[in-house]
C-alpha cells in the first residue's frame, strides 16, 4: 500500500521506501520508517496531500508520497 | 566583523529565528550579500550586559545541513570554514519546542560540526498549550549544552538567552550524538589526515558536500574524490543510514526527556480553519476576495502618499531652480537626478502596502495553504504554487513583486517567475491605456450597460496575464533545473501576525529598493536627460535664436513660446535625432517619429510615456490637461499622407507594445540584484521587446 492511495483521516505505518533521493528528503522531514501517519486533506485540485507526521503537518506531492510504502 | 563574539542562528524555517534575530538586534542590522550566491548576510549587534558586543548572524532557514537548495550550502558553509568572515563562535540552534523531534535532527549535526552550541526552545507557549512537557533541565544534561526556553514573539526570556550567549563556553561541551565514524569507516579518517580536519563529522558532510563548497580547492576536492572511490563511498545510502541513527538517538533523548498528552489542541483548531481556507469552493473564494483586497488597497491606499512624494518633488525641483543659479548643473540636478530620484521613491508605499500583507500572509501561515491549493495549476506551465503572489502583485508593480520571490526555494520556479512576471500589466501602464483607448473606442454602452472602454481595457489586462502563463509554459522547456523539484513543505499552524515584524519587513524591503535599484535608477535618468537636453550642435542654438526674436515673441504668450521652444528643443536633441534614425524600425508598427522618442524616453517608465506625448505636442503635462492631450494627438497627422497617426490599428498596436515591452529600468534593476547577473535582465529585455514588436506589428497589419 502507497501512501498516495490513502483517503482522508486514514492511517498507515511507514514501512519503506522505493526511492532512495526522495526518502532522504522524507527522513529529515520526520517521515521514518515505523512512525504513524495520518492523511489530513487533499489540496482542492486532488494534488498534492496534506498529512500529519510526528507532531506536524506536511505536504507533498502525489508523486512524492507514492514512494512511502505503508504496512 | 566588528565584534567581541560571533554568534549564528540556525534553525528549521517557521521556528521564530527571524523573530528572534530582530529581537536580539533591533534595528541595528545590516543586509549585505554572501559573495557569489543569492543569499542574504544578515548581520546585527547585540549588547551583551558584561559590556561586550556580539554580532548575531542570521543564516537561512534549513532542516538539515545536507542542502536542498543551493542557498542551503551556505550554512555548511559557514560552520566548516574556519576563514570565513562569520564563522561564528557560538551557534543558537533555534528550535520549535512544539515540534522538537523534527528540530533536533539539525540540532545533533551541528553538535557534531564540534562549535559551541546553545539551544534555545523557541514556541514555549504553543508546546506548553499542545501538551508537551519538556523537563528542560534534563534535556540540557543529557545532551551537554545550555537549553534556553523562550518565546520570541511574547519576548520571553529573552534576557536569559543573552545570558547564555554571555555565559557560553569558548570550547565545544556538548556530548556525543551518534558514531560518526560507523557511517564510513576508513573514509572519514582518511580525509581528516589528508585534509587536517578536526573533527569526523566535518569531514563526512565534506565527502558529501565538496563538489559545491566554494572554500574547498579544486586540488582538496579531486583528493575526496579519489578517497570516496577508494573507498566506495555511496552518498545517499550514508545519508540515508546517518539519518536514521541521528533519529534513534533523539528517540532515546526525548523518551527520557518530554512527555506528551494526548491530542494537539492548537492543531486541532488549524484543522478547522484548514476545512475552511482549502476547501474546494470557498478556499478559492476567500483567496480570490483576498487578492481582491490586496489589489484595491495597493492603488487605494498608495494613491495619497504617492501625491504627497510627487508633490514634494515638484517642491523640491522648483525650490532648487529658485535657490540654485540657472545653468546646466542645475538642470542636470533637477531634471536628471531629482527627476530620477522621484522616480524611485514614487514606488515606496506600493512596495510597503504589497510587503505588509505579504508578511500578514506569510507569519499567519496562510501562504502555505495558498501554494497548497495552487501548486498543481502552476506546475502545468512550468511555474509553482509559490509564483501566484509575485505574479498576482504584478497588477500593482513588478518591481516589489520580483523582491517576493525569494520565498520560492526552487531556482528554476523562481526564475520562470521572475521572467514573467513584468508581462502582468502593472499600474504604470495604465495611463498610457487610458489616453490611447479614448483616443480610438468610442465610448459607448452595449446592451445598455457593458462599456466598450472598460471592455477594452480589461482585453489589456486578459491578453497581459494569458502572456505571461503562455511564455512561463515556454520557459518550462528551455530552462534546465538545477534541482530536482520537491514540494515536500511543512504547513505551520495559522497563528496571529506579528505587527512589529511586519512593519520591519516593511521597512526593510523599502530601503533595500531604494539604495538597490535606486542607483541603477538614477544613472540612467541622467543619461535620458542628458539625450533629451542637447543635441548635435548649431541646431540647439538656432533654435534659441529663433524664439528670442522679436516676431516670436510678439506672437505667442510666454507659456505658449516655452511650450514651443521645448518641443523643438526636443525634437532636435539626441533623443529626437535617435528617433528619426529608429523610425524605419517602427513605421511597420504604425508609429512615427515622435512616437519614437515617447518609446525612447519612457525606457526609463512607462508612465513618461503620457508626459513626453504631451511634450512634443505641446500641450500642459499636468493632469487637468490629460484631455488635452488627447485632443492633440487626435489632430495629429501624417505629413505626407495627411492621415490621423493615431488610428485603431496604430492606438492598439502601441498599447500591445507597451503591455509587453520591458520599458522599466527599475524593474530591470531589480531583477540584476535580485539574481547577481546582467544576464537574466538582458535575457529578459530582449525576449519581451522582441515579443512586443512582433504582436505589435501583427495587431497593426491586422486592424490596418
Amino acid at each position: 500500500m502507497k501512501l498516495s492511495q490513502l483517503r482522508p483521516g486514514q492511517t498507515g505505518i511507514i514501512k519503506e521506501f522505493t526511492d532512495l533521493e526522495m526518502s532522504i528528503k522524507l527522513m529529515e522531514m520526520g517521515c521514518l520508517p515505523g512512525e504513524s501517519i495520518v492523511v489530513e486533506r487533499f489540496a482542492p485540485l486532488g494534488d498534492p496531500m496534506a498529512i500529519t507526521v510526528s507532531g506536524y503537518q506536511l505536504s507533498l506531492r502525489k508523486l512524492e508520497a507514492s514512494t512511502i510504502i505503508l504496512h | 566583523m566588528n565584534g567581541d563574539l560571533k554568534v549564528a542562528l540556525v534553525g528549521n524555517p517557521n521556528t521564530g529565528k527571524s523573530t528572534l534575530f530582530n529581537i536580539l538586534t533591533g534595528l541595528n542590522q545590516k543586509i549585505g550579500n554572501f559573495p557569489g550566491i543569492t543569499v542574504d548576510k544578515k548581520t546585527g549587534n547585540c549588547r551583551l550586559s558584561d559590556g561586550r558586543n556580539a554580532v548575531i548572524i542570521d543564516l537561512p532557514g534549513t532542516y538539515s545541513l545536507y542542502p536542498k537548495s543551493k542557498d542551503e550550502t551556505i550554512v555548511f558553509e559557514v560552520l566548516a570554514d574556519k576563514n570565513n568572515d562569520v564563522h561564528p563562535d557560538l551557534v543558537i540552534i533555534v528550535s520549535d519546542a512544539s515540534n522538537l523531534k523534527r528540530n533536533l535532527l539539525l540540532y545533533t549535526q551541528v553538535a557534531d560540526m564540534k562549535i559551541p552550541v546553545v539551544i534555545a526552545l523557541n514556541m514555549m507557549d504553543l508546546a506548553r498549550k499542545s501538551g508537551t512537557h519538556i523537563d528542560i533541565d534534563a534535556l540540557s544534561t543529557r545532551l551537554g549544552v545550555q537549553v534556553v526556553p523562550i518565546s520570541a514573539r511574547q519576548g520571553e526570556n529573552i534576557e536569559k538567552l543573552k545570558e547564555a550567549i554571555q555565559f557560553s563556553s569558548a570550547i565545544p561541551l556538548q556530548n556525543e550524538t551518534i558514531k560518526v565514524e560507523s557511517i564510513a569507516p576508513g573514509l572519514i579518517s582518511k580525509i581528516q589526515e589528508e585534509l587536517l580536519i578536526d573533527h569526523p563529522y566535518a569531514a563526512l558532510q565534506l565527502a558529501h558536500q565538496h563538489e559545491n563548497l566554494r572554500f574547498l580547492s579544486s586540488q582538496e576536492s579531486d583528493r575526496i574524490e579519489e578517497i570516496e572511490q577508494e573507498f566506495s563511498f555511496h552518498s545517499q545510502k550514508a545519508q540515508a543510514s546517518e539519518t536514521i541513527e541521528r533519529y534513534n538517538f533523539i528517540n532515546s533523548v526525548l523518551k527520557e526527556t518530554v512527555r506528551q498528552e494526548t491530542n494537539a489542541v492548537s492543531e486541532t483548531v488549524s484543522n478547522k480553519i484548514d476545512k475552511v481556507l482549502t476547501h474546494k469552493v470557498w478556499g478559492f473564494l476567500i483567496f480570490f476576495v483576498l487578492l481582491f483586497v490586496i489589489f484595491q488597497s495597493i492603488f487605494a491606499w498608495s494613491e495619497y502618499p504617492m501625491s504627497l512624494i510627487e508633490s514634494l518633488f515638484v517642491w523640491l525641483t522648483e525650490s532648487a531652480h529658485n535657490v540654485l543659479p540657472p545653468g546646466v548643473l542645475t538642470d542636470l540636478l533637477t531634471d536628471g537626478v531629482i527627476a530620477g530620484l522621484s522616480g524611485v521613491l514614487v514606488f515606496i508605499p506600493q512596495i510597503a502596502i504589497l510587503f505588509a500583507f505579504i508578511s500578514v500572509l506569510e507569519d499567519t501561515g496562510y501562504m502555505s495553504r495558498v501554494t497548497f491549493m495552487l501548486d498543481k495549476v502552476m506546475r502545468k506551465v512550468g511555474l509553482s504554487g509559490k509564483s501566484v503572489v509575485p505574479m498576482i502583485g504584478g497588477l500593482a508593480c513588478a518591481v516589489p513583486s520580483i523582491m517576493s520571490t525569494r520565498n520560492i526555494e526552487n531556482w528554476k520556479d523562481r526564475m520562470i517567475t521572475i521572467m514573467v512576471t513584468p508581462l502582468v500589466s502593472c499600474s504604470a501602464r495604465l495611463p498610457i491605456y487610458t489616453v490611447l483607448i479614448s483616443l480610438v473606442v468610442p465610448d459607448k454602452k452595449v446592451a445598455g450597460l457593458i462599456n466598450l472602454q472598460g471592455v477594452a481595457l480589461m482585453a489589456m489586462y486578459v491578453i497581459s496575464i494569458i502572456t505571461a502563463i503562455f511564455v512561463a509554459w515556454v520557459m518550462k522547456y528551455l530552462l534546465r533545473a538545477r534541482e530536482k523539484g520537491y514540494f515536500i513543505m511543512e504547513l505551520p499552524v495559522y497563528r496571529l501576525p506579528r505587527w512589529d515584524n511586519v512593519l520591519l519587513t516593511m521597512y526593510e524591503k523599502v530601503k533595500t529598493f531604494v539604495v538597490e535599484a535606486g542607483k541603477v535608477i538614477i544613472a540612467i535618468s541622467i543619461v535620458l536627460w542628458v539625450l533629451a537636453t542637447y543635441g548635435p550642435p548649431g541646431k540647439h542654438a538656432a533654435i534659441e535664436k529663433k524664439y528670442s526674436s522679436a516676431e516670436y515673441i510678439n506672437k505667442y504668450s510666454p507659456d505658449e513660446l516655452e511650450l514651443h521652444r521645448s518641443s523643438e528643443l526636443l525634437e532636435t536633441s539626441f533623443a529626437g535625432v535617435i528617433g528619426k534614425a529608429i523610425e524605419p524600425a517602427i513605421v511597420p508598427l504604425g508609429y512615427d517619429w515622435k512616437i519614437g522618442i515617447a518609446l525612447i524616453t519612457s525606457f526609463a517608465a512607462r508612465e513618461v510615456f503620457v508626459g513626453t506625448m504631451a511634450t512634443i505636442y505641446s500641450v500642459n503635462n499636468d493632469d487637468s490637461h490629460i484631455s488635452s492631450v488627447t485632443d492633440k494627438m487626435r489632430q495629429a497627422r501624417n505629413p505626407e499622407t495627411g492621415l490621423p497617426v493615431f488610428t485603431l490599428a496604430s492606438s492598439f498596436s502601441l498599447m500591445i507594445f507597451y503591455a509587453f515591452a520591458m520599458q522599466c529600468m527599475s524593474t530591470l534593476a531589480v531583477v540584476y540584484r535580485e539574481t547577481k547577473s546582467w544576464k537574466w535582465p538582458l535575457i529578459q529585455f530582449a525576449y519581451m521587446t522582441a515579443l512586443a514588436y512582433i504582436a505589435s506589428f501583427i495587431v497593426f497589419n491586422l486592424l490596418k
